[in-house]
């Protein structure tokens, strides 16, 4: 565990391989969040949050389940399963302790759910920080760490587009491409 | 036998997954750099889309209602994996070109969409047309965006060199040159269907 490599995992993931601009991850969300400032960020502060504990538990289940009984071609079926429980569970616990909050989050969390940024991030920690089914030393430490940043990467991306989009709304679109193709094309 | 052509072809222009349903368009993005990727892409998520919709028309009527998502995603989840473990055995160089799009097949808008919309809702044999016609559709979406950039962003079509002399546009072949494309041509099909009304 190096401070080197927490650096590299930050730039790559915030800036260089960003999941909305390059990796194209979570666009469905993006696109239909990003129209306004304020939304856009309670979405993008969920994301992070649920790509964080996603992260952490997705390491945990692969570690100590999948590896160790030699079932990682169960990967892909066991971590969306327990990302969808888990969301579940947030919305549940949210709606229960806070009924403010529940309002200001609440109808993104199950949109998370199909999000592809969050099945996308645990998939990205096994293949990075797994050599050969066995764990990189820290690779728990570095895996909830790219999950935060993904988050990060996600929000400036958030906010960027609703930023742009928030001064588009005054501009004159040719009919054909309002809406959603304007949204693609105002991200160049 | 004649709604079983209907079912198909509405797929290909009418409801076409990608330019009129706007649905999974996160792989479409990611992974049409080449023609070869897009047609592995296509195949893949036809054959995850035809294999969730054949057992979800099947067991329609034992999932309960109210869990009926995560049932439908372990079906799909299950699909992929084959595809997964096929295409790592078949095809590595593919596996590895279209990294982890594989996996993320699950959260395909367009998958979970016809077994919510139509699957679970319509018997096996319209769900298997049904299936057969959104994978043609979405394959077909995917080869036509694919070509475009792969030919203006590297001058080639399929690994082939067309022009010789043809300086290409390597913006075609980043992830901008990708949304400059979709975005042109959705622009291009609601111009079509503005006109026909």
């Amino acid at each position: 565990m190096n401070i080197g490599q927490f650096l590299s995992i930050f730039i790559s993931a915030v800036f260089i391989y960003n999941v909305i601009l390059s990796r194209f991850l979570g666009l469905c969300s993006f696109i239909a969040i990003s129209k306004e400032t304020k939304p856009a960020l309670a979405m993008s502060l969920a994301v992070m949050f649920v790509t964080t504990m996603s992260s952490v538990i997705t390491w945990f289940i692969y570690r100590f389940l999948l590896v160790p009984f030699n079932l990682t071609y169960l990967r892909t079926i066991s971590f969306i399963l327990v990302i969808a429980a888990f969301v579940q569970f947030v919305e549940m616990v949210i709606r229960k302790i806070s009924p403010p909050m529940y309002r200001f989050f609440g109808i993104y969390l199950p949109l998370i759910t199909v999000n592809c940024a969050v099945l996308g991030v645990a998939v990205l920690n096994v293949d990075m920080f797994f050599v050969n089914g066995k764990a990189v030393a820290g690779s728990f430490w570095y895996s909830a760490f790219q999950g935060i940043c993904v988050g990060l990467g996600y929000t400036l991306a958030m906010l960027l587009m609703s930023g742009i989009r928030e001064r588009l709304e005054l501009c004159e679109v040719p009919e054909a491409v309002k809406d959603f193709p304007w949204a693609l094309l105002s991200r160049q | 036998m004649k709604r079983f052509v209907q079912e198909f072809t509405k797929g290909i222009i009418k409801e076409n997954p990608t330019f009129v349903l706007v649905l999974g368009l996160c792989p479409t993005l990611a992974v049409s750099v080449s023609v070869i990727n897009g047609i592995g892409m296509g195949i893949a998520a036809s054959f995850v889309l035809l294999g969730s919709n054949i057992i979800i028309a099947l067991i329609k009527n034992f999932i309960p209602e109210r869990i009926r998502i995560p049932c439908y995603i372990v079906v799909i989840a299950t699909f992929v994996t084959i595809t997964e473990l096929m295409m790592k055995a078949y095809s590595p160089a593919l596996d590895r070109a279209l990294g982890i799009y594989v996996p993320l097949i699950v959260v395909n808008c367009i998958v979970l969409g016809r077994a919510e919309a139509y699957a679970s809702k319509h018997s096996v044999r319209y769900s298997l047309s049904d299936a057969l016609g959104m994978g043609v559709g979405f394959t077909l979406a995917l080869i036509l965006i694919s070509a475009i950039r792969e030919f203006l962003g590297s001058g080639k079509l399929l690994g082939q060199v067309i022009f010789k002399g043809f300086e290409p546009a390597s913006v075609f072949a980043m992830p901008s040159g990708a949304l400059l494309v979709i975005g042109l041509l959705l622009g291009f099909f609601n111009l079509i269907k503005m006109r026909k009304k």
